[in-house]
């Protein structure tokens, strides 16, 4: 009895103890890829965050020093022996407005004609007395357009003549690249943009405390400058790149945001829909210099519109972004439940009112999103600005979207171009910092409402 | 100056005169109301040889039903055998589908349905809906409810609109758990009573019909028997039409059964009579669980 009843269960128990076995032993293998498998994340994310950080560290350590600039107080004297003017004409009687312009453009150009530069030469000199050092020489440390500023502020004030005051004067590219040590100073004189004299010059003012480094902020209010290029600031391509953002937010936000909710909310699913969304979505992938071509061709040769303009950057622009700002707002009306349209529609809501007061509240935040990387993208954008030609030297504010203009990427472009500034001077990684400033305020901008938004809802 | 005193009251008093009119006529004919074994109640939708074709493939295949006035309709069958389909066509939810398409006729009180010229917005503030899956706006309690009689301009004034949705509520047995709380949002609630506030969203723009597409279907038994009790209540006032897959739900919230089969409409009759006496063999299998 007992003998046939035992195989049954053993058997049974054999079974079980094989199949217990088989699990065990695939268990280390999986185990074993699983970890494999998160290594080989956290090696990829490892190897992403060393990139940011090799990119953060040397963008900041080579931009950084350059929002401080060597600068020297200097004691200057209005010598009326240099400053031979006769004094600024007032309005006389019976002379009439035109009369007295012309009097005090006379009067200006005789200014403009003194030799500040002789102003400044003795105002260096004076603050070093010991040190051997010639016209050239004194003036190779400061910056060239620091006489113009001296001239506006005697036409501003012509009773300076003849008294003494402290000047900031900004010291030039070279003496600053001299003092920070941007160029190896151990080279030899003839590979080195100061002569000797003027170097030691350089040294003992900030020796003294009578040159310093201040912070620079003429980098946010001067325009580019070729010929100063101490003084060259983004402000133009600031102004620029803000014309292009307004241009881009006032045409493509709406104009996206409508096509993706016709196209997603109203429009009949047939080929024509399914061929415009193809497009749309082949559009998104077009490399953005084709789109600058695009603009180009139509924008200025067919429209006549300006070269150079903020306006036409920011048709091109808008081109390049639209495609962007369409898909991600379909996404997210994608993402809206049926339930809540079906809910609408059921208590008799017509398909507007469905759109306007249930699905587009919900992804507000999505499109807002869309929207702030789309014109983010878009500020950062290069290739199709070059093509229209925003890649000219401006060295003005422009004042409205038509004036000619460049734009922050495209100043950085430039700079980077500029075989003078593109190793010893830090310029183009300040500008960088500048626009990184921007895209992340833009992006934190954009985190920030969403948050705040859904909490809302 | 005139026409404007002429005018203002007369626009300003449609909405009040329907539901003046609308309340009367419940108050009247729901003493009247009798089981419908007793007297046939008089229809409100009839649909004639209804098909519906998703594309080229036919979901439902000539359905002619009765559904009667304030009587609770129940659509039962296996999975994927057209009663939620026949439903939606009540008040054309089918047509936010692509690619349906609806032949035959369903008359609401005599008139089409279908017809081109019926404003399908009318039609929907009409026979009112309560889906599967409680769906509340993410919005408050109080929006839910106002949301419809908002839209529709059926409310004067503010205090009518709270008149309106303290009413729904109530109605829905939803006002007593939510009355400190109207202005949180809707979707904090628990299935049972987001369901039920779906419900007084419905209703609060007073229906003729109801319709339920499995309403309990996403809730645990106390909250069931909590909707069952209010789809009774409710049958005194509205004409319901519930579609579920619980024969027990039917048999209990019921007083006519209609069972469905492949898109077919099997049988069609009095709740007990389906039930105890069904004389179609399919849904003699159907209800005693030989198949489902």
């Amino acid at each position: 009895m007992a003998d046939v009843i035992s195989p049954q269960p053993s058997r049974e128990t054999d079974r079980s103890a094989e199949r217990l076995k088989r699990i065990r032993d695939g268990l280390s293998s999986r185990h074993a890829r699983e970890k494999r498998f998160r290594a080989y994340g956290l090696a990829a994310i490892g190897a992403a965050l060393a990139f940011v950080a090799i990119l953060f560290v040397m963008i900041l350590s080579k931009g950084l020093p350059a929002f401080t600039q060597a600068t020297m107080t200097l004691d200057v004297f209005f010598d009326p022996a240099i400053i031979k003017v006769e004094p600024k004409p007032v309005p006389q009687q019976g002379q009439s407005p035109a009369e007295f312009r012309r009097a005090t453009l006379d009067w200006e150009r005789q200014v403009t004609m003194v030799n500040w530069n002789r102003v400044v030469e003795t105002a260096i000199k004076n603050a070093a007395p010991d040190m051997e050092v010639d016209t050239r020489q004194a003036l190779s440390i400061v910056e060239t357009n620091e006489r113009f500023l001296l001239r506006d502020r005697f036409v501003a004030d012509p009773g300076l003549l003849g008294k003494t005051i402290p000047v900031d004067m900004l010291g030039s590219a070279n003496a600053d690249n001299w003092l920070k040590g941007n160029i190896d100073r151990s080279l030899p004189d003839a590979q080195q943009q100061l002569s000797a004299p003027a170097r030691a010059l350089a040294d003992k003012l900030l020796e003294e405390g009578k040159m310093r480094f201040a912070f620079a902020s003429h980098i946010f209010t001067n325009v580019d400058s070729r010929s100063a290029p101490a003084s060259a600031g983004l402000a133009g391509a600031f102004v620029g790149s803000l014309y292009m953002m307004l241009v881009v937010i006032v045409l493509a936000v709406p104009i996206g945001v409508a096509s993706a909710v016709y196209l997603e909310e109203f429009a009949p699913k047939n080929r024509l829909t399914d061929l415009i969304e193809v497009n749309i979505n082949n559009l998104a992938a077009v490399p953005s210099i084709v789109f600058g071509l695009l603009g180009a061709a139509v924008f200025i040769n067919y429209f006549r519109l300006p070269l150079s303009a903020p306006l036409v950057g920011g048709l091109v622009l808008t081109l390049m972004t639209l495609p962007t700002i369409i898909i991600a707002t379909r996404s997210a009306l994608r993402a809206v439940p049926p339930s809540l349209r079906q809910a609408a529609l059921g208590l008799g809501a017509s398909r507007t009112q469905t759109v306007f007061h249930h699905v587009l509240p919900v992804t507000f935040p999505g499109i807002l999103t869309a929207t702030i990387i789309g014109v983010a993208q878009a500020l950062g954008e290069t290739a199709p600005l070059l093509l229209i030609g925003m890649n000219a030297f401006v060295a003005a504010v422009p004042a409205t979207p038509l004036d000619q203009s460049t734009a922050l990427p495209v100043q950085i472009y430039l700079w980077q171009g500029n075989e003078n500034r593109n190793f010893f001077e830090a310029r183009t990684s300040a500008a960088i910092i500048v626009l990184l400033g921007l895209m992340i305020t833009l992006n934190a901008i954009a985190i920030f409402l969403r948050t705040r938004l859904e909490r809302r809802s | 100056m005139n026409k404007d005193t002429v005018m203002e009251p007369n626009a300003m008093q449609l909405p009040s005169e329907r539901i003046v009119e609308r309340s009367d006529l419940y108050s009247i004919k729901s003493s009247t109301v009798r089981t419908p074994d007793e007297t046939p109640l008089p229809t409100r939708v009839k649909a004639r040889e209804v098909s519906v074709f998703y594309g080229a493939k036919q979901a439902l295949f000539d359905v002619s039903i009765d559904v009667p006035e304030r009587a609770v309709t129940a659509f039962i069958g296996p999975s994927g055998c057209g009663k939620s389909t026949f439903l939606r066509c009540l008040n054309r939810m089918n047509d936010t589908i692509e690619g349906c398409r609806v032949t035959g006729r369903i008359e609401l009180d005599g008139a089409d349905v279908y017809d081109p010229q019926l404003d399908v917005v009318e039609l929907r503030a009409r026979v009112g809906m309560v889906f599967q899956k409680p769906n509340p706006f993410p919005k408050s309690i109080f929006e839910n409810v106002a949301y419809g009689p908002r839209i529709h301009g059926l409310a004067r004034n503010k205090t009518e609109l709270e008149e309106i949705v303290v009413g729904s509520l109530k109605k829905a047995s939803l006002f007593e758990e939510v009355k400190d709380r109207l202005h949180e949002p809707g979707t904090g609630l628990s299935g049972g009573q987001q369901q039920r506030l779906c419900i007084a969203r419905a209703i609060a723009v007073s229906p003729e019909v109801i319709l339920m597409d499995e309403p309990c279907s996403a809730l645990d038994p106390i909250a069931t028997a909590k909707i069952e009790e209010l789809i009774d209540e409710l049958r005194a006032n509205y004409t319901i039409v519930i579609v579920t897959h619980s024969m027990q739900q039917a048999a209990r919230v019921s007083q006519r059964t209609a069972f469905f089969h492949l898109g077919i409409l099997v049988e069609e009759g009095p709740t007990e009579t389906i039930f105890t006496g069904p004389r179609e063999k399919r849904t003699q299998d159907y209800i005693t669980g030989r198949f489902g």
